[in-house]
């Protein structure tokens, strides 16, 4: 399959594809983050999560909507309140819910894994319901939607750089957040263990909740930048659930460092499978690599090796 | 000896107990049998007893999952992949007398499925060919998913891997498997499925006289997976799966091999979808992959969860119930409906762990019994339909 | 490794592992005999679970040799080392909560235990025989059609203690088996196993002094996973490396 390309030309299409591989690599990681983050303190698999990224989503639409309406002079810059809007509206949406349902169900990742599934279940309706069922984009400032091409052949989509930019921010951040800061001791001390935290005095209910929404936050941002690249919809979560989760556990469930590896290799993967084959065998045999290699390596590519 | 008695499941349970208790599982059977046999096919329309029968298909499915997440606390999300499997073959099998030479006559290539002259096939492919054979296919259906589901999680067991880990693995299976028979369309009829399945064996499936006949098949078919279902709860395996579930360190400390008991029960479990999924194509007449994919293959689960995860007969009640609850509603509510769903996951997790079956056997079993001397005969609580 | 054969019924030569660099258990040597009955103490962290872990193949080790009968344990997986005679008691009691006593001794019953096995098995009078005279050992003959959530504490642990009887285990290990008793209970612990010993070896990790004094016959200690004295009790006591483990300065 490769005879009909010069080396140039393949030369390119790796570059380019791995391009598209690191927009994907930053949603698994916006998304992985959020789930590593939650799993990791309360071990709850949270099936609605990517209902949050939605939630961003939307928040970036309703946002350049409202701005095109009623002052359109702002269009460039809106994007700068849309953005951290998007966080807030996530981060009070993932605090409520966390409140109502998630804190009863800590430690029964079984049972999550069903009740979260109801909640994105619902979330989706109320989506549909009270945002349209139908496909919905932001409009984008000019200036993100350019591209940028250091040589003749290869054209880097400048959104796709904004994304990439906002992820290692958004990674760095939260690794900063958690070993550096007051709140961040309080959720490493936590998820640790809990009934010491509490003797010592941290509100763990409080770090809980903190640490769940601040997951739904990251998510929020991470959907407020996907609208840059692809429509949203009602469902629109749905497309990436299955391959964070894979990543979250390619990459051995305990490790952030693992997460951005095993979501670099995946999407490195797949957006070059998907080059030379139809997207659903793509799918297909990037499945079965996955499977593959989970079989040999079952505790995922990057577990350390502690005494349990 | 007192020893020599069957196990009593509670210490202020006594002999009177055990004796009702297994009279109340012949009681539930015989219920369960009414019900089918007798109340359903009398009251329901042949279009309704139809669908009955379809949802009747998915307790299939869930019976394995009251096995493998229930008793042995492997949670598979992707039963459907099983379903799938013996709902392809079985679908095979009719699309292949359905394109006989005579039928197929306008094609470039006669004599081979629709789908595949659309697609520029000429030949039929090599793995079609044993579903000339209709006893060949039904030797499949029992197969196929006994090869998959030992290939599938035998690694994965060996390696440890259990819970929430295996539980997403099994989910992108069926979706590896959803996207497989999407991009094969030439292959497998690809999104649309395989439709226009006419005849078995000569005998035409969509007469209502042998829709009626299909579902009594399977009726009967589900009490056979029922009994041996039971079989394997009742043995020394059923004990060391709910053993595994809860002190695993324990039961291979005992000198068990886990590997082989989780492979073996989740193939079992694999089994019991395979023969839904056939029985599940001879009614509805079609077989396509969004009936298998992610979203019906956790379905299936909430269907276990409503009849109780630990309770085979449950399984049934759930499927019946959840379906037709969903057929009424979203019929009059489409929206309300998904709420609803939505929310049965929640209450099922948070309020009813054990289901329906839970209900009758930690609240209503006691009072009926201080009410009555006598075992009541009718559960009213477990099908309103 | 050591290709040798002994007449010892365990053998453990140079046995050692590390997690992530730190070596919980260093050079370890110990043998022990048919019938003997070995207590090992030292103080917290200084490497005893582990060592039974490594034993009975929890933990895998990193180096050296376990061997049972000459055959060598450390390559094995955890139901191949139970099959050659090694039943292992863990320090929380681990039994199955919502089985009958009766159900529990069942399960560890050395028959079955393979799919087909565990499908055929019948209950015949063989298996009533032999559970029955294990929960006459343990003392609780009377409640085996309790579900063992009901049992006390120390009842618990004979329980699992009786789970490795009617394995026929060769060699018993025990993880703080009197852990949680009363005086009453230990004493009639003690009782069981000077009687268990005498068709099979025992290893056994305790904390009280008291109790190790009342059973123990030879005595190792362990600190920082390396044997600082073996010997009798009174040896061992008399010590004053041990003392110094002990008492610190």
């Amino acid at each position: 399959m490769f005879d009909e390309y010069t080396f140039e030309e393949l030369k390119a299409i790796l570059i380019m594809q791995s391009f598209g591989g690191l927009s994907l690599l930053c949603i698994y990681v916006l998304m992985g983050l959020g789930l590593y983050v939650v799993f990791g303190q309360m071990k709850v698999i949270n099936m609605a999560h990517a209902e949050f990224l939605v939630i961003g989503s939307y928040t970036m639409c309703l946002a350049s909507k409202f701005v095109i309406e009623v002052m359109p002079e702002f269009i460039n810059y809106y994007l700068w309140v849309a953005i951290p809007l998007a966080f807030v509206v996530a981060f009070i949406v993932g605090w409520i819910i966390e409140w109502i349902l998630i804190s009863r169900l800590y430690h029964r990742p079984l049972d999550t894994l069903l009740a979260t599934w109801g909640l994105s279940l619902i979330m989706q309706q109320c989506f549909r319901t009270f945002i349209g069922a139908r496909e919905m984009s932001a409009t984008l400032p000019e200036w993100l939607m350019g591209s940028w091409a250091p040589t003749d052949i290869i054209d880097i989509p400048i959104n796709g750089l904004v994304i990439l930019a906002t992820t290692i921010i958004l990674t760095v951040g939260l690794v900063f957040f958690t070993n550096k800061t007051r709140w961040g001791l309080r959720m490493r001390s936590t998820s640790q263990n809990r009934q010491m935290s509490q003797a010592l005095g941290i509100n763990t209910k409080v770090t809980d909740r903190f640490t769940f929404a601040l997951a739904c936050g990251i998510s929020g941002i991470g959907g407020a930048f996907l609208t840059t690249v692809v429509s949203t919809s009602p469902t629109a979560g749905t497309t990436y659930i299955v391959d964070s989760f894979l990543v979250l556990v390619l990459g051995g469930l305990g490790s952030l460092f693992g997460l951005v590896i095993s979501g670099g290799f995946l999407a490195l993967l797949s957006s070059i499978l998907e080059f030379f084959m139809s997207g659903s065998v793509a799918k297909v045999w990037l499945y079965l690599i996955i499977f593959v290699v989970l079989a040999k390596f079952t505790k995922g590519l990057f577990s350390s090796n502690i005494r349990s | 000896m007192k020893s020599q008695s069957t196990p009593t499941l509670t210490p202020n349970e006594g002999f009177l107990d055990k004796l009702l208790s297994g009279r109340s599982s012949f009681l539930s059977y015989s219920l369960l049998a009414l019900i089918l046999v007798v109340i359903l096919p009398l009251t329901l329309s042949e279009f309704r007893l139809n669908m009955c029968g379809k949802y009747l298909c998915y307790s299939f499915c869930c019976i394995g999952l009251v096995l493998c997440w229930g008793h042995a606390g492997i949670l598979s999300l992707g039963q459907g992949l099983y379903f799938g499997l013996g709902g392809y073959s079985m679908a095979m099998f009719l699309k292949l007398e359905a394109s006989d030479l005579e039928s197929t006559k306008i094609q470039t290539t006669p004599g081979i499925p629709d789908f595949m002259d659309w697609n520029q096939l000429t030949e039929l492919p090599w793995f079609w060919q044993p579903y000339h054979s209709f006893t060949l296919t039904l030797l499949l259906i029992i197969i196929l998913p006994i090869l998959l589901a030992t290939l599938l999680s035998f690694f994965y067991f060996k390696g440890r891997v259990t819970g929430v880990v295996f539980a997403i693995l099994t989910q992108s299976m069926v979706a590896c498997a959803w996207y497989f028979i999407v991009g094969n369309q030439g292959f497998f009829g690809g999104i649309n499925g395989m439709t226009d399945l006419k005849t078995l064996n000569g005998w035409d499936i969509r007469e209502p006289s042998s829709q009626k006949i299909l579902y009594f098949i399977t009726v009967a078919c589900l009490f056979g997976c029922l009994f041996f279902s039971k079989w394997i709860l009742n043995s020394r395996l059923g004990r060391v799966l709910s053993a595994q579930r809860d002190k695993e360190e324990r039961v291979r400390f005992s000198g068990y091999d886990l590997t082989a008991f989780r492979v073996f029960i989740f193939a079992v479990a694999g089994v019991l979808a395979s023969i839904g999924g056939a029985l599940f194509t001879l009614q509805v007449g079609f077989m396509s992959p969004n009936l298998i994919g992610v979203v019906p293959s956790i379905d299936l689960i909430i269907y276990t969860a409503v009849g109780g995860r630990l309770c085979i007969v449950g399984a049934v009640y759930g499927s019946l119930l959840v379906n037709t609850a969903r057929t009424l509603f979203s019929e009059a509510y489409p929206t309300l409906w998904v709420f609803i769903y939505g929310a049965l996951f929640i209450i099922i997790v948070l309020a009813l762990p054990k289901g329906i079956a839970g209900i009758w056997s930690d609240h209503l079993r006691v009072r009926v019994r201080s009410l009555l001397k006598l075992d009541k005969k009718d559960k009213p609580e477990k099908l309103t339909t | 490794m050591s290709n040798t054969n002994t007449d010892f019924l365990l053998a453990i030569e140079d046995l050692t592992v590390s997690f992530d660099g730190f070596k919980a258990v260093d050079s370890f040597n110990l043998y022990i005999d048919k019938g003997e009955l070995r207590v090992i103490i030292g103080p917290n962290g200084a490497g005893k679970t582990t060592v039974l872990d490594m034993i009975c193949g929890k933990t895998k080790s990193t180096q050296g040799s376990i061997k049972f009968k000459n055959k060598e344990l450390t390559k094995l997986r955890e139901h191949k080392i139970v099959r050659a005679g090694v039943g292992r008691k863990f320090q929380t009691p681990s039994i199955y909560e919502n089985l009958t006593v009766f159900e529990n001794l069942e399960i560890s019953y050395p028959w079955g235990r393979t799919v087909i096995g565990s499908l055929m098995f019948k209950r015949d009078q063989k298996v009533l025989d032999s559970i029955h005279k294990v929960a006459e050992q343990i003392y609780l003959i009377d409640d085996l059609d309790k579900q063992a959530e009901f049992l006390s504490h120390g009842q618990k642990q004979w329980l699992e203690i009786g789970m490795l009887l009617v394995q026929k285990p060769e060699l018993i290990l025990l993880d703080e088996p009197v852990a949680g008793m009363s005086v009453k209970e230990r004493e009639a612990t003690a009782a069981l196993l000077n009687e268990i010993v005498r068709d099979r070896a025992v290893i056994i990790i305790e904390h009280d002094m008291d109790f190790v004094a009342q059973i123990a016959k030879k005595v190792t200690v362990l600190h920082m996973g390396k044997i600082i004295a073996e010997g009798t009790m009174d040896q061992v006591q008399n010590n004053e490396k041990v003392k110094e483990v002990y008492l610190g300065h």
